[in-house]
């Protein structure tokens, strides 16, 4: 089933979808159209607290889809009246920790051409050692060639000498900002940006700390390095 | 669904930009000097307080908002009381206000009669006097005051002054956005709303001269940031906070609400804020939600030296609203918050 809840505020969007999840078949993917972030979190988060399965991928500026798949029949009404402090345990975290969830099935939400688990790293402004100026060609190219691969990362960190790549100026936005629109999660060390002096210079992605970069790489199956 | 609900859509303090997004623009626009100014916008403070002379400061403020109930007089009086809370979070006592309107000229000018009246009406029980005011023609109805106060400028309650030990006093219950998410898509029961709208039209007047006679440290309101935020720009990176889940007054029927999922954007946005600074105990979902909504004409958050809360809460119970104290400013903690 589909649902266009763009152009409605909170909590419509989520009203409506949890209205749809009540009358759909199990399994049942319920796609939503929104058209802000927040509304994304507010359905991800009525997802986590009943135990759903969700994912979401930006279409576009102010286009999100957000997928949450129906309980199975018989899991229903456990799920909704379970003890929420289980719950939490079990089925906590965000819609990116479940799309992550070992074993966790595909759902049924296209375009999503990402591979979870996958996370890049940029630690630097160039690929490999030698020449500077070769290296930034190389790296540009690599980012490019990320585009074309059949799977896309699920999340590409950017630090250090890499955050330049996201700000102002980069020759690598478009690239960045067509996988961003295709769900790819962009984010930058805000200590780095500060340090560069980028930090109104941003044009793709989030901001993160270190906490979170620790945790991304931690919890990713694989760690792709140039 | 009611032709009138176009009047209100998702209005009060869920209307607010949201914390992160206004920090970031702040920020970047120039501060200038004056010594005279004793708080400023730098302190994420509710008003400013201005020194005149050694015994006199003006305490500034403005606060509008879209409806956020259908009735335009309680719309009036609860906008009104939002605007002058600021001057009562800081110690003031309020002297003149200035209307400020926004309203559509196709609109009948009756309901901006009703509006003006409950915002003059809730003016007129704080002790001041409205003296004018200005309006826009705009597509929809916004409502609020500019307030002037005074006070004596060592009598300030600066809302970062708390202290370790301290009593954190809240004067109203929780809950109010989430009631009121609920009435605009014709779910909320008419005693939660009854005591949102008893508790949102009620002046912080008589808690803010409960709390004067004691030795408050820190008071600031609880409005759009919800009470999570609040405390945390209260308790800045100096202290921490304990808060006991189980203390906190919220109209009861908010935690239905939450199963239902009636969430608003204000509230997801404080979580994103401040959510790295808070750790939850044990803590419901519909707590935690609870704690994250953002309040249209909340209650005070007092910190109070502990001995004396325990009197004052006394007096501020007797008020009729519910309110406790509801934890205790600690050592600085790896987090800012903690709910257990």
């Amino acid at each position: 089933m589909k649902i266009d809840a763009r152009g409605k505020q909170c909590p419509l969007p989520v009203i409506e979808t949890k209205k749809a999840l009540e009358s759909a078949v199990p399994g049942e993917v319920i796609e939503v159209l929104v058209d802000n972030e927040i509304a994304v979190q507010n359905l991800s988060k009525m997802a986590n607290h009943k135990g759903l399965e969700s994912s979401f991928v930006k279409l576009a500026e102010r286009e999100y889809q957000v997928c949450i798949k129906a309980a199975k029949a018989e899991d229903t009404a456990s799920h909704v009246k379970a003890e929420k402090k289980e719950e939490e345990k079990t089925e906590g975290g965000t819609a990116q920790d479940l799309e992550k969830a070992e074993g966790s099935e595909e759902t049924a939400c296209y375009p999503d051409a990402r591979k979870k688990g996958l996370v890049v790293v940029i630690s630097s402004g160039e690929m490999g050692n030698g020449d500077d100026a070769l290296g930034k060609l190389l790296m540009k190219g690599f980012l490019f060639a990320l585009t074309q691969q059949d799977a896309l990362p699920q999340t590409i960190l950017f630090y250090n000498g890499g955050a330049k790549w996201t700000c102002e100026g980069s020759d690598a936005l478009e690239d960045l900002k067509s996988m961003e629109a295709q769900g790819v999660e962009i984010l930058t060390c805000g200590t780095c940006l500060n340090h560069y002096g980028l930090g109104d210079k941003l044009a793709v992605g989030g901001v993160t700390n270190m906490y979170e970069i620790a945790e991304k790489m931690t919890s990713a199956k694989l760690i792709v390095k140039p | 669904m009611k032709e009138e609900i176009v009047f209100c859509k998702g209005g009060g303090c869920t209307a607010k930009l949201g914390p992160g997004a206004l920090q970031r623009v702040l920020e970047k626009i120039p501060k200038t000097y004056d010594p005279n100014l004793l708080i400023g916008y730098d302190s994420s403070d509710d008003a400013a307080v201005y020194r005149l002379t050694d015994e006199l400061a003006i305490v500034q403020t403005l606060d509008f908002f879209p409806p956020m109930v259908e009735d335009p007089y309680t719309f009036g009086q609860i906008a009104a009381a939002n605007a002058l809370s600021d001057i009562y979070a800081m110690g003031g006592d309020v002297k003149t206000a200035l209307n400020i309107v926004c309203f559509p000229e196709a609109m009948d000018l009756n309901v901006l009669g009703q509006i003006l009246l409950g915002g003059s009406e809730k003016v007129r029980e704080a002790g001041g006097v409205l003296a004018g005011g200005h309006s826009i023609a705009d597509d929809s109805v916004k409502y609020g005051l500019s307030v002037t106060g005074t006070i004596h400028p060592d009598k300030v309650f600066a809302n970062t002054g708390c202290e370790e030990g301290d009593a954190l006093i809240l004067t109203k219950p929780l809950g109010v956005g989430i009631v009121c998410t609920a009435s605009r898509v014709g779910e909320a029961s008419e005693p939660a709303m009854n005591l949102a709208v008893r508790s949102m039209s009620t002046l912080n007047k008589y808690a803010s001269e409960i709390v004067r006679k004691y030795r408050t440290h820190g008071c600031t309101d609880v409005t759009g940031f919800g009470f999570l935020v609040h405390l945390c720009e209260m308790l800045g990176e100096r202290y921490s906070a304990e808060i006991w889940k189980d203390k906190i007054p919220f109209i009861p029927e908010c935690e239905e609400y939450v199963e239902e999922f009636y969430l608003t954007a204000a509230g997801q946005r404080n979580r994103n804020h401040v959510q790295d600074k808070v750790e939850f105990q044990n803590c419901s979902f519909a707590m935690e939600e609870i704690l994250y909504d953002a309040q249209t004409s909340g209650g005070l958050l007092v910190s109070m030296d502990a001995e004396d809360a325990r009197t004052a809460i006394a007096e501020i119970e007797a008020l009729g609203l519910p309110c406790a104290i509801v934890g205790r400013v600690t050592a600085r903690g790896e987090k800012t918050v903690v709910v257990k």
